[in-house]
């Protein structure tokens, strides 16, 4: 079992036909994801990566092929028309990879988004895998193998970081879901965690947080009055300084909000393992086995 | 990215809300031609991008162009928290009858612009969220609805503003929502509007942050940027597309990823060393991009040994391999490199990195900790 993403995602690719849609689509496509169609404006007709169809909309996409999920390829300038046709479609889950698209353009996108029943991932994330069935994103999938333990993340190579020494210690993953490092974005830590708390293949979780805003602090909320299983931490950034923005839109201290000390002390009084390291928190999860 | 002051108020003028009059000035005699043309007693105020200037004696006041030419002889070329002075503005002195705050902020927890506004102006508005936190009254905007004019009038009701004074004010925040979205900013201050003498509301100072991620379609505005708002080496980095902040430690990180690039900070000093950078080469960096990391790297004296950290995915361990190499071979390299690298291509990028000999690790950790004893002169 899994959150999100399985046997029966069906996935669209808006910007298949650019360097990096055809790579990953092929990626995918190789780790047994269900991709069923591509979406290029002007491409109609086309194929792309082998033999999927590509359409010049995502709502002639859907109603040919049935996709209920998309994963959006397509350049900054373009990323938010590109997610919002998506949401318009009705495709159930929309996970965007772009990054560097104007936090602005992300709040008016995310007030859409919430009239619809779609639901978004990202931007500027790695996406989803649910190790055995289905890649939806641009992680690499050997370092994953099944099982039971949820992750959710707003990095993405500390990720990989973390799941190839879960895998290292032959600890399985349900799903990983990258949430992505901007400021405005889709799911969060919360709706992750929700998720995996009812999802019956998760039997615990690893959160992978990060310095700026406070979403940690809103998900040990959670945990602490909501959640019967248990959860393991890592908060990068301890050692960063205030005022500059490490890279991620989102990982920024401003004005004494939104360190590593403030998150790591609210999610230990939620009853979270804090690991010191990324590869401790296999160490951490491997007691909850 | 910051404006200045100048920048920020001029900003705020463009979309109607007052500003004294001042021009900016480079040098003492400038300072005095300015003060001769406005004809009043003048401000003279230090241009850089940090706060406490006035604490720092980087604002003055100057009652004659004698006076003006004298303070901004002082204030220029004066030392600000690392900076040096290199600008002031000259703008007419205000007769401040009282001081408010109003500034908009992008909330990120409700997604949406938040419009804040306190009768406690002129201090720092975290003091006040601090101390009297009933004293700043704040409104959420809808971003497909903008903001609307009642909620400006709840902002200027709320903070028991006169009533001669709640139409101008509701121009002004309406106003400063419109400079706010349409500059793509992520914070946009009045601090303080003032009401002067004359009975009038005006915005003495100011300050605008931009988002970053905007600023290809603000190119007046991207035009604007201070170069020392960064390091030379953090500019540099920003012209080669890294993403490098400067450090007082002695390991030099390169990584690739945000998230692991801090957590490598982290670790660094989990086992006893200090990072010297932050340094995230992004995704799928080539040779090119890694060769021009190192090299900002090795240029910083205080550096003792590096450490690469690469997890391969969309980069590949041997494109990264091949920045190295030619990294040792056209730098003159007299510290230790310690490189960790595991992913898409490992295997290739170990055959490449053979011939170097450079000392390497598996794990994370085990490759963090031979990079701090490697700085400590315990060779790695």
């Amino acid at each position: 079992m899994s959150i999100l993403v399985d046997n029966e995602t069906r996935l669209l690719v808006q910007g298949i036909t650019g360097s990096q849609g055809a790579f990953h689509a092929q990626q995918m496509i190789q780790y047994g994801t269900n991709v069923v169609a591509g979406a290029v404006p002007g491409r109609g007709g086309q194929w792309a990566v082998g033999n999927t169809p590509v359409f010049d909309t995502v709502h002639e996409a859907v109603a040919t092929t049935d996709a209920n999920a998309s994963i959006i390829f397509v350049p900054a300038a373009f990323a938010v028309d590109a997610l919002l046709e998506a949401a318009d479609a009705g495709v159930a889950l929309i996970v965007c990879i772009t990054e560097n698209i104007p936090a602005l353009d992300m709040a008016r996108a995310r007030a859409f988004i919430d009239s619809t029943d779609s639901l978004l991932i990202g931007p500027n994330c790695p996406g989803l895998i649910s190790p055995g069935s289905a890649k939806v994103g641009i992680m690499a999938g050997h370092i994953h193998t099944p099982g039971n333990v949820g992750i959710v993340s707003r990095s993405g190579t500390l990720t990989y970081e973390v799941i190839y020494a879960l895998t290292e210690r032959g600890i399985g993953q349900s799903t990983a879901v990258g949430i992505g490092g901007d400021p405005i974005k889709g799911l969060n830590f919360l709706d992750v965690l929700q998720m995996f708390e009812r999802d019956a293949g998760t039997e615990q979780v690893v959160l992978i947080g990060e310095i700026g805003g406070a979403d940690e602090q809103v998900a040990a909320d959670f945990i602490r009055t909501e959640m019967s299983k248990p959860v393991t931490a890592f908060i990068a950034g301890q050692t960063a300084p205030p005022g500059k923005r490490m890279g991620h839109a989102g990982a920024i201290i401003s004005g004494g909000e939104g360190t590593a000390a403030e998150k790591i002390e609210a999610l230990q009084d939620a009853g979270v393992a804090i690991a010191r390291h990324p590869e401790e928190i296999a160490d951490l999860a491997a007691k909850n086995v | 990215m910051k404006l200045h002051e100048y920048q920020s108020k001029r900003v705020f003028a463009q979309y109607g809300v007052p500003i004294p009059s001042g021009e900016v000035a480079t040098t003492p005699a400038q300072a005095r031609a300015i003060a001769e043309g406005i004809g009043k007693p003048v401000v003279i105020k230090s241009q850089v991008l940090v706060g406490g200037r006035g604490k720092a004696g980087g604002i003055k006041l100057a009652r004659t162009p004698d006076e003006a030419e004298e303070v901004a002889g002082h204030i220029l070329g004066m030392d600000i928290k690392g900076l040096t002075v290199k600008q002031v503005l000259v703008d007419e002195a205000a007769d401040i009858r009282s001081e408010i705050y109003l500034g908009a902020v992008l909330d990120r927890s409700a997604r949406k612009v938040a419009i804040m506004a306190s009768s406690e102006g002129g201090v720092e508005i975290e003091e006040v969220a601090a101390q009297t936190p009933e004293k700043i009254i704040t409104v959420h905007v809808h971003p497909l609805l903008g903001m609307q004019g009642f909620q400006a009038r709840q902002l200027a009701y709320g903070i028991g503003l006169p009533k001669e004074h709640i139409a101008a004010f509701t121009r002004i925040a309406l106003s400063l929502y419109q400079a706010f979205v349409e500059s793509d900013a992520s914070l946009a201050e009045i601090n303080p509007l003032v009401i002067n003498g004359d009975n009038q509301l005006q915005a003495v100072d100011g300050k605008i942050l931009l988002d970053d991620s905007a600023l290809p379609r603000q190119e007046q505005l991207a035009a604007l940027r201070d170069p020392d708002e960064d390091s030379p080496t953090e500019a540099e980095a920003r012209e080669s597309g890294l993403s490098y902040i400067d450090l007082d430690g002695e390991i030099g990180c390169m990584v690739n990823g945000a998230g692991l690039a801090m957590a490598t900070m982290d670790i660094i000093k989990l086992y006893g060393g200090n990072p010297a950078n932050f340094l995230d080469i992004g995704g799928g960096a080539g040779a090119d991009k890694v060769l021009a990391a190192l090299r900002i790297i090795l240029r910083d004296a205080r550096v003792k040994a590096v450490l690469i950290n690469i997890f391969g995915g969309i980069t590949r361990c041997d494109e990264v391999a091949k920045g190295i190499v030619e990294a040792i071979t056209s730098l003159n390299v007299e510290v230790p490199i310690v490189v960790r690298m595991v992913g898409v291509n490992e295997d290739e990028g170990r055959q490449i990195l053979a011939a170097s000999n450079l000392p390497s690790a598996n794990r994370l950790s085990e490759a963090v900790q031979m990079a701090v004893a490697a700085a400590k002169g315990e060779g790695a």
